[in-house]
């Protein structure tokens, strides 16, 4: 079934169309709503195309790594539950579902936007844990750029909760935001045959012989790359690659304005 | 001291504000969403397909498979570890058979029909919302089922009957609370989930019961109302088309 799928989009392809007759540099049309879940401290609710992503933050208060004593902690899991797709299954998480976690958690993480050392409340004690967590509710493609872009919102609506005696209230959340300075931005491009497409459907991303993920800021400084599929890539197809990404990262990023 | 007026002011009798949906999540054969206050809820049925591992196969009807799963953000308090857990667990189990009298699987043998239940963020009266969510979900699906299952926690607060308890009344801490979670098919008038905590009579339990028994009519209605919506939106698209 997958090489009648391989076979449709490539001939397609060769007429430049993608099956959903977007060009190949085209996203799927993208809303993010921020705020969706009174439970977390921040949140966003993502839909592009069928992919449709709830980001949230829980922040609490713990003990810092003895190696970092002043800085607070980033963590990213994203979680591909059997509600979003007929082939994700029960069970500890598959691989598919660690390389997207590990994926926009190095954007995010290498990106410095987070500065670590202002989550800090008592050195070597205690410090802010950022927990981010990735949830699709139906997943048609493209996870790691769309749960990316939905972290970062998320992030950038985060209020802190109240702290009381060094204990959080999670009832009252104060006026301050997460200490942000940058917005990342991760863009994976497929390759197939000779064509270069963004924003892959699940039918492209499963056909596709290579991908690249790149992770940027609005500098055009890269601060993340991940290459996957079982082809490898020349010199020439990173650099166009790495131009498609930024291109396409620099319309994504104004979705966060 | 009585409990006399509610904490967020609403009637006895009242539900907060409910929305139902069908056909929530494209990917599923059949899908519902079920929001009661902050409580909120997406079920997606995937099935019937064949039942993995073999051994759990019933070669005489098709088998009914419930998890129900709180998203990480979506507690009170801390962050949920993922994964199961002894409450989800059983939660699951119980939403299973609050289900099953109403569905029909014995053309599907060897066949499971899975729920998957989603909760992005709660306020109390989660597993009642996730069967209300799974029944527009299984009705959606196509599933040959007798009726709803219509879920909401009913309650004693301080001695009154209460319907649809959020979190600060499951923790009134002035007088003795029961919380009573309940799922009742409306056609029948019977009960498919009865869980409780808390202190009551017997004539208390009793009058919660009776008491709240239009109110499950109410969700029924509102459950209907969700996959009707859903057939007329796709009609009118079919005739747009034509």
């Amino acid at each position: 079934m997958s090489n009648d799928l391989k076979e449709h989009i490539s001939a397609a392809l060769k007429k430049g169309v993608r099956l959903d007759g977007r060009k190949l540099d085209e996203f799927r049309p993208i809303t993010i709503e921020t705020g969706t879940v009174a439970t977390a401290e921040g949140s966003a609710h993502l839909r592009c195309g069928e992919t449709e992503i709830i980001a949230g933050i829980k922040l609490a208060v713990g003990t810092p790594y003895p190696d970092r004593p002043d800085s607070g902690t980033l963590m990213v899991n994203a979680e591909l539950r059997p509600i979003s797709n007929p082939e994700f299954e029960i069970g500890p998480p598959s691989i598919e579902s660690i390389e997207v976690s590990r994926v926009i958690d190095r954007t995010i993480r290498e990106s410095g936007t987070i500065d670590e050392k202002k989550l800090c409340i008592t050195p070597g004690e205690q410090v802010w844990m950022v927990n981010v967590d990735v949830v699709p509710l139906n997943t048609d493609g493209n996870l790691i750029d769309l749960g990316c872009l939905a972290s970062v919102a998320a992030l950038k609506n985060t209020k802190l909760p109240r702290l009381e005696d060094g204990v959080v209230n999670y009832k009252e959340l104060t006026q301050e935001g997460l200490p942000l300075s940058e917005e990342p931005i991760a863009v994976t491009v497929v390759k197939i045959g000779e064509n270069f497409l963004v924003d892959p459907t699940q039918g492209e991303f499963d056909v596709a012989d290579a991908r690249l993920t790149v992770g940027s800021l609005a500098d055009g400084t890269l601060c993340a790359l991940q290459k996957g599929g079982d082809a490898s890539l020349t010199p020439e197809d990173i650099d166009r690659m790495v131009d498609i990404a930024l291109a396409t990262a620099k319309k994504l990023r104004k979705l966060l304005e | 001291m009585a409990y006399k007026k509610r904490v967020d002011g609403r009637k006895f009798d009242e539900t907060r504000p409910i929305i139902a949906k069908a056909g929530v999540i494209p990917k599923a054969d059949g899908s519902g969403y079920f929001k009661i206050g902050k409580t909120e809820a997406y079920a997606a049925v995937y099935g019937p397909r064949e039942l993995h591992p073999r051994n759990k196969q019933d070669p005489k009807t098709g088998v009914l498979r419930c998890t129900y799963n709180m998203m990480p953000f979506a507690g009170q308090g801390d962050r949920v570890r993922p994964g199961p857990s002894r409450r989800s667990k059983e939660i699951s189990m119980v939403t299973e058979l609050a289900l099953l009298p109403v569905v029909n699987l014995e053309d599907w043998p060897n066949a499971v029909v899975d729920v998957f239940i989603e909760l992005p963020q709660t306020d109390a009266g989660s597993r009642c919302a996730g069967i209300s969510a799974a029944s527009i979900a299984l009705a959606d699906a196509g599933i040959r089922m007798q009726d709803m299952v219509a879920a909401c926690a009913v309650g004693i607060v301080d001695g009154s009957v209460v319907v649809d308890l959020n979190y600060e009344e499951e923790a009134w801490e002035e007088g003795n609370v029961a919380d009573i979670p309940l799922a009742v098919i409306p056609s029948t008038g019977e009960i498919s989930l009865l869980q409780m905590d808390g202190k009551v009579t017997k004539e208390q339990l009793m009058q919660a019961i009776t008491q709240a028994k239009p109110v499950f009519e109410r969700i029924a209605d509102i459950q209907r109302a969700a996959i009707k919506e859903r057939y007329d939106a796709v009609t009118r698209e079919v005739k747009q088309n034509e």
